[in-house]
C-alpha cells in the first residue's frame, strides 16, 4: 500500500474551538466523536484560553474563528466569548439549536450589529420531520431545534441548516427540496441548507459502519488535486487538552500537535479513514469554500 | 524593473461581458482625469457577447490582469474556479460558463492566457500591488464582514505593499490599516452591487494628498444589456438582476451580513 502524503498547513487561516469539549445535551446515533451528556473526554474549554488563542490568532493572521463542540450553549461563558470573537473577525457557531435561550439570541443581535463581521450559526437537523430526524437525533429534538431556528430568525439571522447524509445519494435532490418547504413554512423565506457527508467514526460506525481499509488518501490520488480543499492545510482546532490538526480528528491522540498554537503549525499524514471523506466530500467542515480549484 | 509610477488612477473589476456598462465606465474615467485605467479580470461571464469586451478595454488602453474566469476561459478548464459549494449555484455558473466558453474566439482566449496574474504600480509615495482574488490566490473570496483586519495586516506585509487591491467577490468596500496602509476591494462593472440599484461601480485611487479612494457610481442602459442577454437565450434569473439590482444565483457563497443586505 502506498505511504500517506503529508500535508502542509499553508496558512492558519480557520481557527476551530473545541468549546464544550465533547459535552452536548444530545447523543446523536451518527455523532463522529461520541458526544453526550457523559462524555468528559474532552471538558469545557476556559474562557482564559479560548482569549489566549485569539490573541495568539492575530500574529498568525486568522481569518475566521469556529466554535464546536459537543453543544457549545453548554458553556456557560458563550455569549462573551462569542462578543469578544465579533471585536476580531467573523464568528461561527455549530449548535443543535435547542439551548439558545431568547435573552442570549437578543443579546448576539446586538454584538452582530456594532461588528464590522459575520456572526453564523450553523444549526444540525438531520431529516426534514420529527420521523426523519428523530431516530437520529432523539426524541423532540426537531421541534425543539426548528423552535432554535426560529428563535434566530426573530433575531435576523440566517441560520445554515446542516444536514449529515444518512440517505442514499440519489435522495439528494428530494431531501433537499423537503428541507426548504418546511423551512419555508416555519417563515425562513430563503433557507441556507448544507448536506454534509457523514463520518464513519465514533457512533456512526455501530449506526452504520467503519472505514474500509481501501478508504485511504494515498499520495497519487494528490496529483492534480485542490489540498486547501482539506482542513488540515487552512485549519486546527484549540482544546482543554491541547490543539489538535482538525475538528474530526480530536478522539486520536496523535492527532494531538501541540500545547500552543505556534507548536502546532507542522504538517500532518493524511493516515486516517475520515481524511478519504474529508478528500471525498472537500470544505465539509467549513461554511463554504473558501474559493474552489486551484487557480494559482 | 521598476515598478510604473502615477498618481491618481481608475481600477475596474470584474466585466463580466457588460460591454455596455464598461464603455460607459471607461468614459466616466476619462472625464475624471486620471492618469490610467485597470482592470482586474473577469471579463467574461453573466452576460452577453464575450467577445464585445475585449476591443473596449485595448481601444482605451486600459491595463487588464487575469481573473480566475479568464484563467479559466483561456486554458479551456471545465469550470470557472469560483468553488461553489450548492448544487443551484453549480448549476448557474455552469450555464454562464458553457455560453461565455463557447461565443469566446480562439484569439481572446490566447490573449487571457498572457494576461499578468498581478500588476505592481507606486501611487504617490505607496506600493500598490492588485490582484484578483487576494494575492496569494486568484479565486480567494475577500468579503467585507469575513476578512479581519489583522488578517490584511499580514496580506500587505508579507506581500512588500502599502496598499493591496482585489475585486471577484462582486461587492466594493475598503478598510484602512494601522499605518496608512490600505485594502480596496474595487467592486465590479459587469453586474450591480445587490443593493437593488441598477448602477455599476468602478474606484478612482488618488495619492496627491495622502491617500483616497474613491468608489464611483455608473449608470448605464441597463435595459439593452437585458435585451440582448434575452435574445441570446441567457436564464431569466441573471437579466432580472441586471433590470433590478438584486443578485438571484450563486448566493450561497456570501456571508451573513452580506446575504441579508440582498433580496434573495
Amino acid at each position: 500500500m502506498s505511504a500517506s502524503a503529508r500535508v502542509e498547513l499553508r496558512a492558519l487561516d480557520d481557527l476551530w474551538f473545541q468549546i464544550s469539549g465533547t459535552l452536548c445535551n444530545l447523543t446523536c446515533r451518527h455523532c463522529f466523536i461520541s458526544c453526550g451528556p457523559t462524555n468528559h473526554t474532552f471538558e469545557l474549554l476556559s474562557r482564559e484560553a479560548v482569549l489566549l488563542a485569539l490573541e495568539e490568532s492575530r500574529e498568525l493572521g486568522v481569518k475566521e474563528y469556529y466554535f464546536t463542540g459537543g453543544e457549545p450553549f453548554i458553556h456557560p461563558d458563550m455569549v462573551e466569548i462569542l462578543e469578544r470573537t465579533l471585536e476580531l473577525g467573523p464568528a461561527s457557531v455549530l449548535t443543535n439549536g435547542t439551548l439558545l435561550k431568547p435573552e442570549a439570541a437578543a443579546r448576539l443581535e446586538r454584538s452582530e450589529a456594532r461588528s464590522p463581521y459575520s456572526l453564523e450559526f450553523r444549526v444540525s437537523i438531520d431529516g426534514y420531520s420529527s420521523e426523519t430526524n428523530d431516530p437520529i437525533r432523539g426524541d423532540g429534538t426537531f421541534v425543539r431545534a426548528m423552535a432554535g431556528v426560529r428563535l434566530l430568525l426573530q433575531h435576523g439571522f440566517l441560520p445554515i441548516i446542516t444536514v449529515a447524509q444518512t440517505w442514499d445519494d440519489d435522495r439528494n435532490d428530494d431531501v433537499f427540496a423537503r428541507f426548504v418547504s418546511v423551512l419555508q413554512d416555519a417563515g425562513y423565506e430563503r433557507p441556507r441548507v448544507k448536506i454534509i457527508p457523514t463520518l464513519r467514526i465514533g457512533a456512526e460506525v455501530e449506526r452504520n459502519r467503519g472505514y474500509h481499509p481501501s478508504e485511504k488518501v494515498t499520495m497519487e490520488m494528490l496529483e492534480d488535486f485542490d489540498v486547501s480543499q482539506l482542513i488540515c492545510t487552512h485549519s486546527r482546532i484549540v482544546t482543554d487538552k491541547g490543539v489538535y490538526v482538525c475538528p474530526i480528528l480530536i478522539d486520536l491522540p496523535e492527532a494531538r500537535m501541540g500545547k500552543t498554537l505556534s507548536e502546532s503549525l507542522g504538517s500532518y499524514p493524511l493516515a486516517h479513514g475520515a481524511c478519504y471523506t474529508c478528500y471525498v466530500g472537500g470544505a465539509i467542515c467549513s461554511n463554504v469554500s473558501a474559493g474552489g480549484g486551484d487557480a494559482t | 524593473m521598476q515598478p510604473e509610477r502615477f498618481e491618481r488612477i481608475a481600477v475596474l473589476g470584474g466585466v463580466y461581458s457588460n460591454h455596455i456598462a464598461l464603455e460607459a465606465a471607461i468614459a466616466d474615467a476619462r472625464r475624471r482625469d486620471v492618469d490610467a485605467i485597470f482592470c482586474l479580470g473577469d471579463l467574461g461571464a453573466f452576460g452577453p457577447h464575450p467577445d464585445k469586451t475585449f476591443p473596449l478595454l485595448l481601444e482605451a488602453g486600459v491595463q487588464v490582469m487575469q481573473g480566475n474566469y479568464d484563467n479559466s476561459i483561456g486554458r479551456g478548464l471545465n469550470d470557472c474556479q469560483c468553488g461553489y459549494t450548492d448544487p443551484r449555484d453549480n448549476f448557474f455558473a455552469k450555464i454562464s460558463y458553457d455560453y461565455t466558453f463557447d461565443r469566446t474566439s480562439d484569439r481572446w482566449k490566447s490573449w487571457m492566457r498572457s494576461l499578468p496574474e498581478s500588476i505592481r504600480i507606486e501611487l504617490g509615495g505607496y506600493r500598490v500591488l492588485m490582484s484578483h482574488g487576494s494575492p496569494r490566490k486568484m479565486n480567494e473570496f475577500l468579503w467585507e464582514s469575513t476578512t479581519p483586519t489583522h488578517f490584511l495586516e499580514k496580506m500587505v506585509d508579507s506581500h512588500q505593499a502599502d496598499i493591496v487591491l482585489a475585486t471577484h467577490t462582486g461587492l466594493h468596500w475598503k478598510r484602512e490599516l494601522p499605518g496608512d496602509r490600505h485594502f480596496v476591494n474595487v467592486g465590479v462593472v459587469g453586474r450591480p452591487a445587490n443593493d437593488g440599484r441598477t448602477n455599476v461601480w468602478y474606484t478612482i485611487l488618488d495619492a496627491r494628498n495622502g491617500f483616497d479612494a474613491e468608489f464611483v457610481p455608473v449608470d448605464y442602459d441597463h435595459e439593452s444589456l437585458a435585451l440582448e442577454m434575452k435574445q441570446e437565450g441567457l436564464p431569466v434569473e441573471f437579466i432580472d438582476t441586471i433590470r433590478h439590482g438584486w443578485w438571484t444565483t450563486c448566493l450561497e457563497i456570501l456571508p451573513a451580513k452580506e446575504r441579508k443586505k440582498g433580496s434573495f
